[in-house]
């Protein structure tokens, strides 16, 4: 990621609140350039569901809602605007659990991702190839429904439908849940593909740190809604908190316990 | 209860099912031309079961909404059409009850979905009821409270049929026999609509998933909208189908009520169900009204169907049809 790459999406001071009384995110701020793959990193329940739905604007059928902060994509305001609006814009959600739909085949979800644009029969055609040549295992799959197709597969048709939109930007959220490790190097490697080939920048949110540290080129760490940490990919895995909190690597031998109270007190003076 | 769960049970109750209606003929002196008129009479007003049942489905599908207002607006429909006539040719009329039903499609979620969204179903509901009592006033504020007749030209004579088959023959109302043709036309394009159009495929990714379906960027105000506007069409068939048979009246409305039995037969997410749900209690009736009703008295076909229902409530609470979640990982 070179300093100079343009600003796609930036996310200043978020605050998210549910059901009018909790409050998760505490002020969140983060960038995506231009042609990036972002990691946004954290354990479960650490806020990067409701971060990445703050910006497809999918919190409000959750009950939630944005209550301070900006959210811009290419400069423009877009905190208010509804899901469809941000899709049109080229802003897409592939969400936590993938959420095909199940009833649907597999031809059909990819079909359903060109729902907001008008463009003729032909080019819908044309893109379907384009995805399938990404996923070639999607287009031997295309007339099952996508229901009982393994878990791999529905990841890759819900990205493959998300792709049908021409989105310049994926919010990508756990692609690697409950997926076998292979098969989550393959994904993986189609989101860095789909990044150099399409222009496709990325927003990830990940608990597999290794993994999503390994693809990305920048990473912010959230804990308790708040990002605790943030730098390059490298910076990040070279980080000794970070290998030992995220990484489970353990440089210095066994970690011992004084050692994690001492970066608990720290975290919270960081925050 | 994990017995009826089965998929081949679905197929074994609609066997059972089956079996009964043949029963007559086996057990009795096999008049077969009389019992073949039950049949047909019975699948006929089955047919209109299903029209009714087919729009609650839709909606059910699509918001989540158990529309208890399908009835007033079988009513409301009706009445529009039959008023509208004394003014303009039919097909004008039809047109410009089409362009109500959806317009009354529009309000509703303007006014009463889009504000209720993420509601509870219960509340959904009540706001249906809401509808229901809105749409009977207005319908009365309008177009009037007499018994309208309503003729689109349905032929009222019954006819003679396969004379040269039985003796005798089979006495066929041909209203009854343009009804189904045209409740199974206007099926027919439906399946069409879900299956082939963009929209309609939009549509069944809403009913599968809506929070996905937004994601991808289907506006669900959009979606609900159609929705309800296909339902008010297929209403306004049910009501001219109906309309024309009992008249335009207040009772019209309560025929809406047998679609209750008809989707707790056929499962409530399911379009076959509606379907097939409804032509089995428009059959069911009739027949034990026939055969049973020497024994256990008449007036089978008023309680058939609720009965019906209570016993796949007590057994099968997701219909025959009734879609299981697929919960493969
Ligand atoms: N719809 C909701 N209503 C109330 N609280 C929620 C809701 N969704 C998430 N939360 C809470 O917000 C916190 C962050 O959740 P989430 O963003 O899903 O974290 P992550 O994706 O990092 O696991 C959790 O404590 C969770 O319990
Ligand atoms: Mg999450």
């Amino acid at each position: 990621m070179s300093d100079d790459a343009k600003t796609l999406l930036e996310v200043n001071g978020i605050e998210v609140i549910y059901n009018h009384v909790i409050l998760v995110l505490k002020g969140v701020s983060l960038l995506v350039p231009e042609g990036g793959i972002v990691a946004l990193l954290g354990a479960n329940g650490a806020g990067k569901t409701t971060t990445l739905k703050a910006v497809s604007n999918l919190l409000r059928a959750e009950r939630g809602e944005v209550t301070k902060g900006l959210i811009e994509f290419r400069g423009e305001r877009v905190d208010r605007m509804t899901p469809s609006d941000l899709v049109k814009r080229g802003v897409i959600q592939v969400m936590e659990g993938r959420h095909c739909f199940g009833h649907l085949t597999i031809e059909e979800n990819l079909l359903t991702g060109a729902y907001t644009r008008s463009v003729s029969r032909a080019e819908i055609r044309a893109d379907l190839e384009r995805v399938y040549g990404f996923f070639p295992r999607l287009k031997l799959r295309r007339g099952s429904q996508a229901g009982y197709t393994s878990g791999g597969e529905q990841q890759m048709t819900a990205i493959g439908r998300a792709l049908m939109a021409r989105p310049s930007m994926i919010l990508l959220d756990e692609p690697s849940m409950g997926l076998a490790p292979q098969i989550v190097e393959e994904i993986f490697e189609i989101v860095k593909n789909l990044n150099a080939k399409e222009k496709v920048s990325f927003l990830l949110a990940e608990q597999n740190t290794m993994v999503a540290l390994r693809f990305a080129d920048f990473g912010y760490i959230l804990e308790n809604g708040r990002v605790v940490m943030e730098g390059t990919a490298r910076a990040l895995s070279e980080n000794e908190d970070v290998k030992e909190f995220y990484l489970g690597i353990s440089t210095a031998g066994r970690k011992s316990f004084r050692d994690s109270k001492h970066y608990r007190r720290r975290k919270r003076w960081l925050s | 209860m994990d017995f009826f769960q089965q998929k081949w049970m679905t197929w074994i109750l609609i066997g059972i099912l089956g079996i009964g209606a043949f029963a007559p003929l086996y057990a009795g002196d096999a008049r077969f031309p009389q019992w073949l008129e039950v049949v047909l009479g019975g699948l006929m007003s089955g047919v209109l079961y299903s029209l009714v049942a087919l729009g609650l489905v839709l909606i059910f599908k699509a918001s989540g909404v158990f529309n208890f207002a399908q009835g007033a607006m079988v009513l409301f429909a009706a009445l529009s059409l039959v008023r509208l006539m004394e003014f303009m040719p039919l097909a004008v009329a039809l047109v410009v009850t089409m362009a109500i039903m959806v317009a009354v499609a529009w309000v509703i979620e303007r006014l009463v979905l889009r504000p209720l969204v993420n509601q509870e179903g219960i509340v959904l509901f009540m706001a249906t009821l809401g509808i229901a009592y809105f749409l009977d006033g207005l319908g009365q504020t309008i177009w009037g409270s007499d018994i309208y007749t309503l003729d689109v030209g349905m032929p009222k004579v019954p006819k003679i049929l396969l004379e040269n088959v039985f003796e005798g023959g089979i006495l066929v109302g041909m209203e009854d026999v343009i009804a189904a043709i045209l409740a199974a036309t206007l099926v027919g394009l439906l399946a069409l609509f879900f299956q082939k159009t963009s929209t309609g495929r939009a549509l069944r990714a809403v009913a599968d998933d809506h929070q996905a379906a937004q994601s991808i960027g289907i506006p669900l105000n959009r979606i609900w909208v159609i929705v309800w506007s296909v339902s008010g069409l297929v209403a306004l068939v049910a009501g001219i189908i109906w309309g024309s048979k009992l008249g335009v009246q207040f009772s019209l409305q309560l025929v809406a009520l047998k679609a209750l039995p008809v989707v707790i037969l056929g499962g409530f997410t399911s379009i076959p169900g509606a379907i097939v749900g409804g032509l089995i209690i428009g059959l069911g009736e009739k027949l034990s009204e026939v055969y049973l009703g020497p024994y256990l008295g008449g007036g089978i076909e008023n309680w058939f169907a609720y009965v019906l229902a209570l016993v796949f409530l007590l057994f099968r609470p997701e219909g025959l049809f009734g879609e299981r979640h697929i919960d493969r990982v």
